[in-house]
C-alpha cells in the first residue's frame, strides 16, 4: 500500500471508532438508565466479599422483600410475577452491558487500525503531533479499561470510558494534520520511549481519574443513602472500599510510568535536542506540577484526614493538571513543545 | 452520648481554648522541636507538595527571562504597570525567586527530617524479630480457622515451612501444652524502595543544584565559512552559575563549512522542515589536531566536557557598502533571524564608517520571496528566491556613547529614515548581484549572495550523570515502594475438645490487598499439605470483611 493510502485507512479507521465509542456509549448509557427501574441488587457484594475492612453488611432488596410488603393472599404469584419481571430487567440490563463492552472492543480494534496505519502513513511511529498524541493516549485508556474489565470486573467504569473516547476523538479531529514526517527536533529515538510513556501514563491516570470520580460518588451514597433506598446504578457498582483500590492501583502503575516520561526519558532528550536537561519550558513546568500532584495523591493516602475523599480529589486535580498539560498548554503556551501542528 | 457526656466535653473545649489564650509562649527549645514535628509531619509535606505545584504555575503563564528574554522584553512593553509588580515579586524568575525557594527548600528540610528517623527505625525493624501475635484474631481485618487432629507443634513447623518457602520472615513461639503462634512478615524491601526513592529525590536536587552552580550555557551565531573560539567574548549570549570560573571554559574551537537544511518541498507538510547539519572542522584545544564533526539536532558534539548543540538557524545575506565617496565601508555575511516558519527574518545592517553620514539599514531576508498585494513575503524557507528588503537610516548611530547596542536593532533616536524623491521612505529590494544606490548620494549596497548560519548552544551541567543515576534510582525505589506490601501474618494453634484449633489472620500496614482472600490461600495452603494427616477435620473457614 502506499503512503496515501494507509493515511485513509488510518483516517477511516478513527472515524469507525469515533462511531462505535458513541454506540457503545450509548448502550452503557441505556444499561444505566434501565438500573434505574431495576431495584438495587447488588452485584458488588459477590466481587468484594472478604476484601473490605468492616463494611456494613447491605441487605439485597430482593424481589421477595417486594413482594412482602403487600402481606395479601396473592403475595406468593405476585412475588413470582415481580421475580420474572426482575429477571427479565436484569437480563436487558446486563445485555446492554455486553453489548456495550463488544461495540468497545471493536472500537478499540477500529483505533489500534488506526493508529498503526497511521504509523505507515507517516513512516514513523505514530506519535508525532497532538492529533497522534490524542490517538494513541486513548488507545491505551480503552486497553486498560479492556483489560480491568477482563480481570477486575471493572465494567462499570464503560459508560465513562465511551463518553471520554467519543469527546477526546472529537478534539482529535480539532486537532488533525495530515499524515507526514517530523521536524528534526523529533527525529530520535527517544520519541518512541518519552512520547510512548507520557501517553500510557495518561491512559492510566484518565481510568484512575474516572474510578476517582466513582470513588467520591459511592462514597457520598453510602454515607448519606438510607439502607432501604439503595437502589440506582451506584448500588450496582464495588463498595467504596474497592473503587479506591483500583483508583489507586491504577495511579501506582501510572506514577512511576509518568516519572520515567517526564522527569527522565524527557531530560535526556532534552539534554541532546535542545543542550539542557530541565529548562522550565511550559510544557514541563506542567508535566512536574502534574507529576507533584500525584506524588502528593501518594502522600494524601497516606495521611490521616486526606484519606478517601481528599486523596480521590488530589487525583482528579492532578488529571486536570495532565489534560492542561497536553492541551492547554499545546494551545495556548508557547515553548520548545510546539509540536502540535496546529 | 448522654447528655453528661456532652456538657463534660464542652467543658474540656473551653478549658483548651483558655488554656490556649493564657499559655505562656513556648521556650525557644521546645518551639524549635515542635516546629520540628510539625515541619517534618506528612500533612506538612504533602501541603509543601501542593504549594510547589502552584507555585509552579506562573512560571508557566508569564515569559521567564532564563527561558526566553526576548518575550520578557516584549511582556514588559506591553504591560506597563503590571511589569514593575510582577518585576519585584519575582514572577519574571519564577523558578529562582525567593518565594519558591523558600517552599522547596521547606520541603527538602521535610523530606530530610523525615527519612533520617526513618532509616534508623527500618535499620532497628530489619533486625527485629516479626511483631507479636494480638490478642484476639476476630478484631483483625482477615482471620479464618478450622479444628485438626494434627498436635500443635507439626502444624506450626508445617506453617512456618510454608510460610519461609514463599519468602516471609519466620519465628516460632511454641509453648509447652500443644498451643503456640508462628509470627510472619514480609514485604521488608517496600520501605527500603520508599527511602531509596526520598534519598534520591534529595540526590536530584542536589545534583540539580550543583549543574547550576558550576555549570555555563551560551549560544552563538557562526556563519559558513567562519569560526568559533570558546571564550567568554565570542558568545552573543552567555548566562553561568554563582560559583562558574571563566577560566574553566572548554579552550576548543570550530570552523563551519557546510550547513545544510531541508525542507518539504511540497504536500501537506510543505515547508516543513526535515533535516539540518552542520559540518566542519574543531580544534579540541590549542595546538591539538582538527578533527571533522558533523553536528546535528539530536546529535550534539561532545567536547572536553562541554557539548555544541545545535538550536538553530537561519539566513545571513553576503552584503557590501561603499559610503558616498566610494570607500569600501562594509562587506560581509549578516545574520538575518528568522522570526516564522517560511524564514521571514529581520536583520540590522550598522555602517559608522560611512561619510557623510554613518547608515542604518533595517529590512527583511526572504529566502522565497513572492509578492502579496505589493508587500514582499516569503513564501518557503528554502532559499529559492532570495530577497532583502531594507529602510535606510542615516545619521548618528549611537555607538560612540559607549553604552552597549544589539547587533539586531538600530537605536533610532539619532537617525532619519532616508526618504526618495516622493517623500515616501525608501525601501530597497534586492535580489543576489544586485546593487542598488543610496539616495541622497549616501553611496551604494550589493547583494553579494547567500549564506546560511548555525546557531550553537555550547554548555556545560556538571554532575548530570548523577542527577540521571539518582532519577533511575529513584524510580526503582518508588516501584519498589508501590509494589511491595509490607505484610504480617499470624497462625496459633489452641487445643479444644482433643483437637487443635489453627487460627490464622493478617494485617497490612497499607491497605489495598484482598486480605480476606490471602488468608483464605494460606488456609488452604496449610490444610493441603496436611491432606494426609488431617482425616474428619471440620473447617470454620470464616474469612472476617
Amino acid at each position: 500500500m502506499s503512503t496515501e493510502q494507509w493515511a485513509t485507512l488510518s483516517n477511516n479507521a478513527v472515524a469507525a471508532a469515533t462511531v462505535v465509542f458513541g454506540l457503545a456509549c450509548i448502550a452503557h448509557l441505556i444499561e444505566w438508565s434501565i438500573t434505574r427501574q431495576v431495584s438495587g441488587a447488588d452485584t458488588s457484594r459477590a466481587e468484594t466479599v472478604g476484601a473490605e475492612i468492616a463494611r456494613p453488611a447491605r441487605q439485597a432488596v430482593s424481589a421477595g422483600q417486594v413482594g412482602a410488603f403487600d402481606g395479601g393472599q396473592d403475595a406468593q404469584s405476585r412475588r413470582e410475577l415481580a421475580g420474572e419481571e426482575l429477571g427479565a430487567d436484569e437480563e436487558r440490563v446486563a445485555r446492554f452491558g455486553r453489548l456495550g463492552i463488544a461495540l468497545t472492543v471493536l472500537a478499540a480494534a477500529c483505533l489500534l487500525v488506526g493508529v498503526v496505519s497511521r504509523g505507515f502513513a507517516a513512516e514513523r511511529a505514530p506519535w508525532g503531533n497532538m492529533y497522534e498524541f490524542a490517538t494513541l493516549g486513548l488507545l491505551v485508556v480503552v486497553t486498560i479499561y479492556l483489560g480491568l474489565v477482563r480481570f477486575m470486573k471493572a465494567q462499570w467504569l464503560g459508560g465513562i470510558v465511551t463518553g471520554f473516547a467519543v469527546c477526546m476523538l472529537g478534539l482529535a479531529f480539532l486537532a488533525y494534520v495530515p499524515a507526514g514526517p517530523l521536524v528534526p527536533a523529533l527525529d530520535s529515538y527517544w520519541l518512541l520511549l518519552h512520547v510512548s510513556a507520557a501517553a500510557t501514563a495518561g491512559g492510566a491516570f484518565t481510568i484512575g481519574a474516572g474510578a476517582s470520580i466513582f470513588y467520591l460518588l459511592k462514597a457520598k451514597a453510602e454515607r448519606e443513602t438510607p439502607e432501604d433506598q439503595r437502589t440506582g446504578y451506584l448500588w450496582r457498582l464495588p463498595s467504596s472500599t474497592a473503587i479506591d483500590r483500583l483508583a489507586y492501583r491504577v495511579h501506582a502503575f501510572a506514577f512511576p510510568v509518568w516519572t520515567f516520561a517526564a522527569l527522565i526519558a524527557g531530560p535526556i532528550w532534552a539534554e541532546h535536542a535542545w543542550g539542557r536537561y530541565w529548562g522550565w519550558d511550559p510544557k514541563e513546568v506542567w508535566a512536574f506540577i502534574t507529576w507533584v500532584v500525584y506524588a502528593g495523591y501518594l502522600h494524601a493516602r497516606a495521611t490521616a484526614g486526606w484519606r478517601g475523599k481528599g486523596a480521590a480529589i488530589i487525583a482528579l486535580i492532578g488529571f486536570a493538571t495532565f489534560l492542561f498539560d497536553f492541551i492547554g498548554v499545546n494551545l495556548i503556551a508557547s515553548g520548545q513543545h510546539t509540536y502540535s501542528g496546529l | 452520648m448522654t447528655e453528661l457526656d456532652q456538657k463534660s466535653d464542652g467543658r474540656d473545649t473551653a478549658r483548651t481554648r483558655d488554656f490556649a489564650r493564657t499559655a505562656p509562649p513556648l521556650p525557644p527549645l521546645q518551639f524549635a522541636r515542635w516546629f520540628w514535628r510539625q515541619l517534618t509531619s506528612m500533612r506538612t509535606a504533602l501541603l509543601l507538595l501542593l504549594m510547589l505545584a502552584l507555585a509552579a504555575i506562573p512560571g508557566s503563564f508569564i515569559p521567564q527571562t532564563k527561558v526566553d528574554p526576548a518575550a520578557v522584553v516584549r511582556f514588559g512593553r506591553a504591560h506597563e504597570t503590571l511589569t514593575p509588580i510582577f518585576d519585584r515579586l519575582g514572577l519574571f524568575s519564577v523558578f529562582s525567586s525567593a518565594w519558591f525557594s523558600a517552599i522547596y527548600i521547606l520541603l527538602m528540610l521535610s523530606l530530610v527530617g523525615c527519612i533520617v528517623p526513618r532509616t534508623f527505625v527500618y535499620l532497628r525493624a530489619l533486625r527485629a524479630r516479626p511483631p507479636k501475635a494480638p490478642s484476639r484474631f476476630d478484631r483483625l481485618p482477615a482471620s479464618a480457622s478450622y479444628e485438626t487432629d494434627e498436635n500443635s507443634d507439626a502444624v506450626l513447623q508445617r506453617a512456618a515451612a510454608v510460610l519461609r518457602q514463599k519468602r516471609w520472615r519466620v519465628d516460632v513461639d511454641a509453648v509447652a501444652g500443644g498451643s503456640g503462634v508462628v509470627r510472619a512478615e514480609k514485604g521488608y524491601l517496600r520501605e527500603a524502595g520508599n527511602l531509596t526513592f526520598h534519598i534520591a529525590a534529595v540526590g536530584v536536587l542536589v545534583a540539580v543544584a550543583i549543574g547550576s552552580l558550576w555549570g555555563y550555557k551560551g549560544s552563538v551565531i557562526v556563519v559558513e565559512g567562519e569560526g568559533f573560539s570558546n571564550t567568554l567574548t565570542q558568545y552573543d549570549d552567555f548566562s553561568a552559575g554563582g560559583l562558574f570560573d571563566a577560566s574553566a571554559l572548554t579552550p576548543f574551537s570550530l570552523q563551519l563549512d557546510r550547513f545544510d537544511a531541508r525542507f518539504e518541498i511540497d504536500g501537506p507538510q510543505q515547508g516543513q522542515p526535515r533535516e539540518f547539519e552542520a559540518r566542519g572542522s574543531y580544534v579540541p584545544e590549542p595546538g591539538a589536531e582538527s578533527a571533522p564533526f558533523d553536528i546535528q539536532v539530536n546529535h550534539p558534539l561532545d567536547v572536553g566536557g562541554s557539548s555544541v548543540f545545535l538550536v538553530g538557524q537561519g539566513y545571513a545575506p553576503v552584503i557590501t557598502i561603499r559610503d558616498g565617496e566610494g570607500e569600501l565601508v562594509f562587506s560581509g555575511p549578516v545574520p538575518f533571524l528568522p522570526e516564522d516558519a517560511s524564514y521571514t527574518s529581520s536583520g540590522v545592517i550598522k555602517v559608522p564608517q560611512s561619510v557623510p553620514e554613518e547608515l542604518g539599514f533595517e529590512g527583511f531576508f526572504l529566502p522565497t520571496a513572492v509578492d502579496v498585494n505589493g508587500v514582499p513575503r516569503s513564501a518557503h524557507p528554502a532559499a529559492a528566491n532570495p530577497a532583502l528588503a531594507l529602510f535606510v537610516y542615516a545619521g548618528d548611530l549611537g555607538l560612540g556613547d559607549g553604552l552597549p547596542q544589539s547587533v539586531f536593532a538600530l537605536d533610532k533616536r539619532g537617525l532619519t529614515q532616508v526618504r526618495g524623491p516622493d517623500g515616501n521612505p525608501v525601501r530597497l529590494l534586492l535580489q543576489p548581484g544586485d546593487t542598488a544606490a543610496i539616495p541622497g548620494g549616501l553611496g551604494t549596497i550589493s547583494f553579494d549572495g547567500v549564506r546560511q548560519f548555525a546557531r550553537f548552544q555550547i554548555g556545560h551541567s556538571p554532575a548530570k550523570a548523577i542527577a540521571l543515576g539518582a532519577a533511575v534510582l529513584g524510580i526503582a525505589g518508588l516501584m519498589a515502594s508501590l509494589f511491595i506490601r509490607p505484610r504480617r501474618a499470624w497462625i496459633r494453634t489452641r487445643r479444644r475438645d482433643g483437637r487443635t484449633l489453627v487460627e490464622v489472620a493478617r494485617l497490612d500496614r497499607v491497605s489495598g490487598a484482598d486480605l480476606g482472600a490471602d488468608v483464605e490461600a494460606l488456609v488452604r495452603d496449610l490444610r493441603a499439605s496436611s491432606a494426609t494427616t488431617e482425616g474428619s477435620a471440620t473447617s470454620e473457614g470464616k474469612a472476617d470483611t
